[in-house]
């Protein structure tokens, strides 16, 4: 991952190579050397188009009086072009079989709900029950199918991760599977592709690819979090460490984080696994602690952005539906901030 | 009385300008600094010249922050100052509500310099 590169959403749309061409899984790898043939192929036939005007006005007599002939049009006008689609016809969609290859079932299942303007992230077991509620990333096995299913809770939303496969549509009311296979460790970005008005275009997310041993480690920690009970009231977790000097102590309090969390309102909207949050309109909490990303793949995490997207997240994702928690003085908000970066 | 008028024009045009040691830090570091800006995101509380997007207006707008006398209303307006309050602002300025940044001290010169180098006015 380019290291400049901050969110989800950059890095899913710059960077060099960029991503559409820079493949991270079977499927988009297909689909990229097929782009290449073709962009080939193009440059080839506007090579020989060139050379053949080039002929046409300024070439030879003889040369000219061949071009004009009959014989040119059936050869490089027919036949050429008849055999060069054909074959390429057979041999991109024998390229891209893959694309097409059933579901068996047997899969991992995640579910992805496209919500105004942020993705709903839940992991299934083979039951399909949900054991891990998350939102704006996506954790994905190395070298092993995954389907999601993909769902929308208002408008039409569209899943695109560049560097893994192609974009499928989230469709109200219907429920699509898009199949993805990692094969390559690392951060990948996610947008929406789709415009589903307002702040749309803040609207990603972050795919991490681990090794499938670190992945099962990784699914089994969040499913024990998320089912593990803590006590009401209760802090869950513990406070976490940040990047910053060990000479100042921390001088913003979890536990006050909590209780401010839950009366000003953030738990009508948000869920923590275990506690009495457990409001479903927002993105889950139980893991916003250890995110890649806040505000939808848009913001780096730490505690500057985390405070910065509470007291003012109308001015940095305009329209979007949490309001900005002004009203909260900068200590309250390092509470609060706290808190949220102990949920790991 | 002539005489005197083009002496004192010329006393005036002698003088040099005051050595301003903020606008002669190295392009580079204004170039990385703004990286840095825009990697950890500082836009999410500040309104940066020269950074579109984000504008949060939890902390102050930094507009015409290089013509600012005092940072945070507490420390003279120097790079070195400048440099380690945007890296752990509550360690230099006791009761500072911004929080610690995740940089090193050289990005933290990096970002200083770019916060001198605005051209806003």
């Amino acid at each position: 991952m380019n290291k400049g590169v901050a969110s989800g959403i950059m890095e899913a749309l710059w960077g060099w190579p960029p991503p559409v061409l820079d493949p991270a899984g079977p499927y988009a790898s297909s689909v990229t050397t097929l782009a290449w043939a073709l962009f080939a192929m193009g440059v080839l036939v506007t090579g020989i188009v060139v050379a053949a005007l080039y002929v046409a006005i300024r070439g030879p007599e003889r040369w000219r009086r061949k071009l004009g002939g009959e014989k040119a049009v059936w050869i490089g006008g027919i036949a050429f072009p008849a055999v060069v689609l054909t074959g390429l016809l057979i041999w991109g969609l024998a390229l891209t079989a893959s694309l097409t290859e059933p579901i068996t079932g047997r899969e991992a299942r995640v579910r992805v709900t496209g919500e105004m303007w942020w993705f709903r992230v839940e992991y299934l077991d083979p039951a399909g029950r949900v054991i891990v509620r998350d939102a704006n990333e996506l954790h994905l096995p190395l070298d092993r199918p995954v389907v999601l299913e993909l769902r929308s809770a208002d408008v039409v939303h569209s899943i695109w991760i560049p560097h893994l496969s192609g974009k499928m549509d989230m469709v109200p009311g219907r429920i699509n599977q898009l199949r993805v296979e990692a094969s390559r460790t690392g951060r990948f970005g996610g947008v929406c592709a789709e415009y589903c008005g307002g702040p749309h275009a803040l609207m990603g997310f972050v795919t991490e690819v681990h090794e499938a041993a670190n992945y099962d480690r990784w699914l089994a920690a969040q499913a024990a979090r998320q089912a593990g009970a803590v006590a009401p009231g209760a802090t869950p977790g513990e406070p976490a460490a940040v990047a910053r000097d060990p000479q100042v102590p921390e001088r913003y309090d979890p536990a006050r984080g909590w209780a401010l969390f839950r009366d000003t309102g953030c738990a009508a909207c948000h869920r923590i696994a275990g506690t009495e949050a457990n409001g479903l309109a927002g993105p889950d909490l139980t893991h916003v602690g250890s995110r890649l990303s806040l505000g939808a793949g848009i913001l780096p995490n730490h505690r500057g952005t985390m405070m910065g997207w509470i007291a003012d997240s109308q001015s940095i994702k305009p329209g979007n539906r949490m309001p900005s928690y002004d009203r909260l003085s900068a200590e309250e908000l390092g509470h609060i901030a706290a808190f949220l970066e102990a949920q790991k | 009385m002539r005489h005197v008028a083009v002496a004192a024009l010329l006393t005036v045009a002698a003088c040099k300008p005051p050595p301003d040691d903020r606008t002669s830090l190295p392009a580079d570091a204004a170039e990385r600094g703004k990286a840095v800006i825009e990697r950890v995101s500082c836009g999410s509380c500040h309104a940066i010249p020269g950074v579109d997007w984000p504008r949060g207006g939890a902390g102050p707008s930094l507009e015409g922050f290089d013509d600012v006398g005092l940072i945070a209303g507490a420390l003279p307006n120097t790079p070195g100052n400048l440099a380690a309050f945007v890296r752990d602002a509550p360690a230099t300025k006791p009761g500072s509500t911004m929080p610690p940044m995740p940089i090193t001290p050289a990005e933290a010169q990096d970002v200083a310099a770019y916060l001198y180098g605005m051209k806003d006015e």
